[in-house]
């Protein structure tokens, strides 16, 4: 499998971050060159192994419904670039 | 006076208790070599030296009715990953600029309860992501190590007069060093130089691949990535979740064991932390090898590995044999898949972890015509090439159409990895011993790492396994390359075992004795 310039740009989108055309085209060797080093995996027989879920046998461990924290909004917006009597500031999103 | 800085963490505890010296002095003498290092080295992003002044008088009031915890007025450095309560916390990323958290992370609360004074935030690669501290936006840190060179010359006798004797001559040796900058390794680069190079008595890092192992080896120091569990991660910025751990990085065994017995716990902010008591990792130090079984994994012996590697192998061996350790051979066919396989795991759980990057909540924001390319500006802007990369990697992995072929494939990978783990100890293997790394340390933006990321990823081929099956792991130096340059050798522990690994790493440190860089910086 090896990805071009548009699926570069594709994932880009879902990830969130802008390209421009020199990155996306630089972006698309370097992915690609990641994906050959990977491909190496399917030459494993992996039938039957469940895959990992947890790394150490562990059972989840559960805790009271209960609230154990709270009352802090202006700590919670202290580090934000943008903000209004405790509430996040973004652009407008619903017209 | 004597270097206070030059004391470990078991030699300053002494002087500490014994009251020949104050918190206050130490911290000092701390503080003053690290104002004088850091523009040559660039080990730290941030230092404290208010806050450090401040925690060592309150240490030197405890010390001097005789109270105080197991690391009072011990002063350390923390890597950038760990969310330290009103101190720069960025991850050493642009994307993070300005963010000073308002809670401390556990692992450093552990640290502070047990007396330790903070110096201020080390430099990592950006987001924990690399292997040479390059990637770092505040710029590489300088590995305190040069390549060297002895040179022997021949002096001839000399007579004067007479006859009369004046040198029989013989051979003079010369040692010069090579200018070159290195780099200390990473993640954890800054960690690892500041410990060589007596800018902290000891510093936290992580691990994910690699980062606390591999930097201690390019260094000449010691770092230990406990047990998956064994550490809280709560406030420590995540990048994989599923491998990442925090350890420390310091001058010997026993300076590690201190410093992992304190950061060590079970804690109800992190789920995956585990519930059984801390050991007194120290007690482990001296404890006889006799009739360990060390296993050797004939997976290790890679292509192109360069024979000092080989030969370093060989010692570690026969120092562990004379010991009386009983030396088998072993086999961990997948191996040479763990790297591939991480790089498809770790990539995938850092494009969900970083999704929080947003420009809403904290950090840069870079604004857009609309919320999307608001959110794209600030991360195109905010996230370094080799984070963006990864990010790249782990959406398009996760992506529809994809998640079977690749993410599934490699955490069934992962379970065979972990299995041939399981089987050896099963046979009755305590501990194993590999290579640290296949090389020593390399040059600062070198031409072919920068080429070919994979090149960089194959820095962690022999550490990644280990996070991969989530043991305990130990680096501990061996010996010096040809430059001169540090070379360590890697011990593998049975979960929640890392007790055999300090037992064995500390013969490993009493056959090779330590190393330190001589000082120019």
């Amino acid at each position: 499998m090896s990805v071009d310039i548009a699926t570069v740009k594709r994932v880009a989108r879902l990830a969130r971050i802008a390209v421009t055309e020199d990155d996306a085209s630089r972006m698309a060797g370097e992915l690609n060159t990641i994906l050959g080093f990977v491909e190496q995996l399917n030459e494993v027989d992996v039938a039957g192994v469940e895959p990992m879920t947890s790394v150490i046998p562990m059972e989840m461990k559960k805790r009271q419904d209960g609230v154990t924290d709270g009352n802090k909004a202006a700590d919670i917006v202290a580090n934000a670039p943008a903000t209004d009597e405790n509430f996040f500031l973004v652009p407008k999103v619903v017209e | 006076m004597t270097d206070l800085t030059r004391l470990t963490i078991a030699e300053a505890r002494t002087k500490l208790r014994a009251k020949e010296i104050k918190a206050t002095e130490l911290t000092d003498a701390y503080v003053a070599a690290i104002q004088s290092a850091n523009p040559s080295l660039n080990a730290y992003v941030a230092v404290t030296p208010d806050k450090a002044r401040d925690m060592a008088k309150a240490s030197d009031s405890k010390l001097a009715k005789g109270k105080g915890g197991a690391l009072e007025g011990i002063p350390l450095g923390i890597k950038d990953l760990f969310a330290t309560e009103g101190v720069h916390t960025q991850a050493c990323s642009h994307v993070l600029d300005g963010f000073k958290p308002r809670y401390e992370s556990t692992v450093t609360a552990n640290l502070w309860a047990d007396g330790a004074v903070m110096l201020g935030k080390l430099n990592m690669d950006e987001f924990a992501m690399g292997s040479s501290n390059e990637t770092s936006h505040y710029g590489p840190v300088v590995n305190p190590w040069r390549r060297s060179r002895v040179e022997t010359s021949v002096v001839p006798a000399t007579h004067e007069g007479d006859g009369g004797f004046v040198s029989a001559g013989g051979t003079k040796q010369t040692k010069s060093y090579d200018n070159m900058q290195l780099v200390p390794g990473g993640s954890s680069g800054g960690s690892a130089a500041a410990v060589s190079a007596f800018l902290c008595a000891g510093a936290t890092a992580t691990d994910t691949g690699g980062s606390i192992r591999q930097p201690a080896a390019f260094t000449g120091t010691v770092g230990i990535k406990p047990t998956y569990g064994r550490c809280s991660r709560w406030g420590i910025v995540a990048f994989a979740s599923s491998l990442d751990q925090a350890g420390p990085i310091a001058r010997d065994v026993r300076d590690a064991a201190i410093m992992l017995k304190s950061m060590a716990s079970v804690d109800a902010k992190d789920t995956t932390s585990v519930d059984r008591p801390v050991p007194d990792y120290e007690a482990a130090l001296g404890r006889s090898v006799k009739g360990m079984k060390v296993g050797i994994p004939r997976e290790y012996r890679v292509d192109g590995m360069p024979a000092e590697i080989e030969a370093l192998w060989q010692k570690g061996i026969a120092w562990l044999k004379d010991a009386g350790a009983e030396i088998v051979d072993i086999s961990l066919p997948h191996t040479k898949y763990a790297l591939p396989a991480y790089y498809i795991v770790a990539p995938a759980e850092a494009s969900s972890n970083l999704a929080r990057y947003d420009g809403v909540r904290y950090g840069l924001r870079v604004p857009g015509k609309d919320i999307v390319e608001m959110y794209e500006n600030s991360r195109a802007a905010g996230f370094g090439r080799e984070v963006k990369r990864r990010i790249m990697i782990g959406t398009y992995v996760l992506s529809a159409g994809y998640y079977d072929a690749y993410y599934l494939q490699a955490q069934k990978v992962r379970t065979l990895i972990k299995r041939d783990f399981e089987q050896v100890f099963d046979a009755g293997v305590d501990v194993i011993l590999t290579p640290a790394t296949p090389s020593a340390a390399f040059g600062v933006a070198d031409q072919d790492m920068a080429a070919d990321p994979v090149k960089m990823y194959l820095n962690d081929i022999f550490t990644v396994t280990v996070n991969m099956a989530g043991l305990p792991g130990i680096a501990v130096p061996a010996g010096l390359d040809a430059h001169g340059l540090p070379l360590g050798l890697q011990l593998i522990g049975k979960p929640f075992e890392e007790e055999t690994l300090f037992q064995a790493g500390n013969v490993i440190e009493q056959a090779a004795g330590r190393f330190q860089p001589e000082k120019w910086w």
